[in-house]
């Protein structure tokens, strides 16, 4: 009798681990395209993150307030240290630095009435200050870059703080980068380039070199605001107990920490997943400074970097920060890699404008194409109409008010009647690693990777 | 119209830029004479009229930084980013410049009479900066826009990564950066380098200066240019 053996033919479907599907495909696109990937949004690997702490919250031995009525105060103080006005905040969560050029200007204004709305501030980026969002804007944190795109003293004198950029999470050591798609006619104006080119942006400020130069730079923009606005400084993730240390001795009131999870929009992905530090371990060691130059609550720490959740939140302020920056997740509240978009009131699908990027939502990373298909990262004056400012701030508004009961709920069940109450002792951590990037010890133990000789 | 001396052996800088920034706004002040600066950093920055302000000594870090519409005067010799970012007006430094001279630059005009060093116009943003002597490496670096008129010679990298600024060089010109070459002379271009000269006080015959501008082939990426960027 003959075997019909085809029919039992084993297909071999051994996965390699160093050559999975994903480095298969890296390696045929270098060979297609000789070019590196760019793209949009950050990290996208898994990395140790807030994820892997948890509160212990009250019970016997500590004594929780009522978790919806009872007082807890989320008042945020920033650049108390030398700014004759510091910044008040009704939340100590703001908005991250983002730049009109990779963003709408609906999008820009959303986020100014967003904030005002809930008393908190927004941020310029790499490209100057728009009228939309100065107008929208209550408190707007006005960045200076190395790039200096549309860098304006009158709109030094307009901002009310201002955030000297030295790196950012997603890119530690690089500038920005904005592709010729999105060089429109009014970015290329305010940035002062040709139309359609690709931009790089410098990743060194042209008129300072190190910590020394920095505090004289410092000093001329107080001397330039009569040393009323806050002054920040703010950077990427890499050798943050250094940096920190020496953005104090520059004379910073504020000191902006991004891990390597913040995002952008445009970087080579090799600099996103490859250069800087989870936001986890880059709190520890920003506090740690702070604390080792007895400057803490004297300079305020704003985090960022993958904080999405009012958890997160509370876990950044029980580890030390006072403030935390959000970028990706507003975008996300606003419709990013959401499969549709509303238009006259209706629930319009992007799905074919996923498709003809080469992606679908939920894995969506082409901002730097600006062919963003809810109409968020796009100069395009058809795409951008996706994405309405009434709309885009109620969004924004859900999102923030979330997020704050979120962090008041979790406050008021560690006993705390001020967000700012939170501490170290009231977390623990789910996995070794982040026992160990936290300086917390693993749930259950009092082991402490690293400390006490092991 | 009143002439005010601030001698900072005596005043704190503090008050020299408050006045500047408020009492100077009334317009009943021409002139500010700056005494003993020695050396002292962010001497008339952040101006925003048209006042006149006269450093009589060495300046340090950012004279006349973010100026708009003043004019600041050196006489002596200023540090680094001297003119940063200045939107209009007119910054002129009698001595020599230190590195970063009038990065940034929006608008207005810088002067130096002597030398300049590393990175002067660097990320220049449409100011005009003329330099009597030489400038040192990497001058020019990423200027997007205005025009540099070099008196003498240029070092390394002259023009790295230029976009629509136009260099003008007299001397000698150690090497020119990346994207960057020499162009001809326009008629246009020799009125332009006579009128910034006149305006700089400075007597040279424009058509001794080459021109230089970038090749704008680094405006897009490309695939086949081997990492050049």
């Amino acid at each position: 009798m003959e075997t019909k053996s085809e029919q039992f033919k084993h297909i071999s479907r051994e996965e390699s681990a160093g050559y999975d599907r994903k480095t298969l495909d890296y390696i045929r696109n270098a060979a297609a395209h000789g070019l590196y990937e760019i793209r949009g949004l950050g990290a996208k690997r898994k990395l140790p993150n807030f994820d892997d702490l948890v509160f212990l919250g009250a019970s016997l031995s500590r004594y929780p307030l009522e978790g919806y009525r009872e007082k807890c105060v989320t008042k945020t103080l920033l650049g108390t240290r030398f700014a004759k006005k510091p910044i008040e905040l009704e939340i100590p969560i703001t908005i991250a630095g983002m730049s009109f050029g990779s963003l709408s200007a609906h999008v820009k204004e959303s986020l100014g009435r967003a904030a005002s709305e809930l008393g908190t501030s927004t941020t310029t980026g790499d490209g100057g200050m728009t009228q939309e969002e100065r107008r929208s804007s209550k408190t707007l944190v006005y960045q200076c870059l190395p790039s200096r795109y549309g860098f304006n003293p009158d709109d030094v004198r307009r901002a009310d703080a201002i955030e000297v950029v030295i790196g950012q999470g997603a890119k530690p050591g690089g500038g920005g980068m904005l592709l010729g798609q999105k060089v429109s006619p009014r970015v290329a104006k305010m940035r002062t380039l040709p139309e359609g080119i690709d931009q790089r942006s410098a990743c060194r400020h042209p008129d300072w070199t190190g910590p020394d130069d920095l505090a004289i730079k410092i000093q001329e923009l107080r001397e330039m605001t009569d040393w009323e606005k806050p002054i920040y400084v703010k950077v990427g993730a890499t050798r943050t107990f250094h940096d920190v240390k020496l953005a104090v001795h520059s004379g910073a009131d504020v000191i902006v920490v991004d891990g390597m999870q913040g995002g952008t929009a445009a970087t080579q992905t090799c600099f996103i997943e490859h250069i800087g530090i989870p936001t986890l371990a880059a709190v520890r060691q920003a506090v740690d400074a702070l604390e080792d130059l007895n400057m803490k609550g004297t300079v305020q720490l704003i985090v960022s970097g993958g904080i999405r959740t009012g958890a997160d939140v509370a876990k950044a302020l029980a580890m030390g920060a006072d403030a935390v920056a959000i970028g990706q997740g507003m975008l996300v509240a606003l419709g990013c890699n959401s499969e549709s978009y509303i238009q006259n009131g209706q629930h319009l699908s992007a799905e074919a404008d996923y498709a003809a990027l080469g992606t679908a939502p939920g894995f969506c990373h082409h901002c730097h194409t600006g062919k963003c298909p809810v109409g968020i990262t796009t100069q395009d004056a058809i795409l951008e109409q996706r994405l309405q400012p009434e709309i885009g701030a109620k969004r924004l508004r859900n999102y923030l008010k979330t997020l704050n009961m979120e962090l008041t709920t979790i406050a008021r069940a560690c006993g705390k009647q001020n967000v700012h109450h939170l501490e170290r002792e009231d977390l623990v951590a789910l996995t070794i690693e982040a026992a160990a990037m936290a300086r917390l010890p693993l749930a259950g133990t009092d082991w402490v990777p690293g400390m006490a000789g092991y | 119209m009143e002439r005010m001396i601030f001698d900072l052996a005596k005043t704190p800088l503090r008050a020299l830029n408050q006045f500047l920034h408020h009492d100077a706004k009334t317009g009943s002040i021409e002139k500010v004479v700056v005494l003993n600066p020695d050396g002292a950093h962010n001497i008339a920055v952040g101006l925003d009229c048209p006042v006149e302000v006269e450093v009589r000594g060495h300046a340090g870090y950012y004279a006349g930084g973010m100026n708009k519409t003043g004019s600041v005067i050196i006489h002596g010799s200023a540090g680094t980013g001297v003119a940063e970012n200045m939107m209009s007006g007119k910054v002129h430094v009698k001595g020599f410049a230190s590195n970063g001279a009038g990065a940034s630059a929006h608008g207005g005009l810088l002067v130096i009479d002597g030398d300049a060093g590393l990175r002067c116009g660097i990320s220049l943003k449409g100011g005009d900066i003329v330099v009597g002597g030489s400038v040192g490496s990497f001058s020019a670096f990423m200027a997007q826009a205005g025009r540099m008129v070099i008196c003498g010679d240029a070092g390394d990298a002259l023009g790295d990564s230029l976009y629509e600024a136009v260099l003008y060089v007299r001397g000698k010109i150690k090497s020119l950066g990346a994207d960057t070459r020499i162009e001809p002379m326009s008629e246009a271009d020799l009125a332009a380098v006579a009128d910034l000269l006149a305006q700089a006080g400075i007597e040279h015959a424009p058509n001794e200066f080459k021109r230089i501008a970038s090749r704008r082939e680094l405006y897009h990426w490309n695939a086949d240019a081997n990492q050049e960027y």
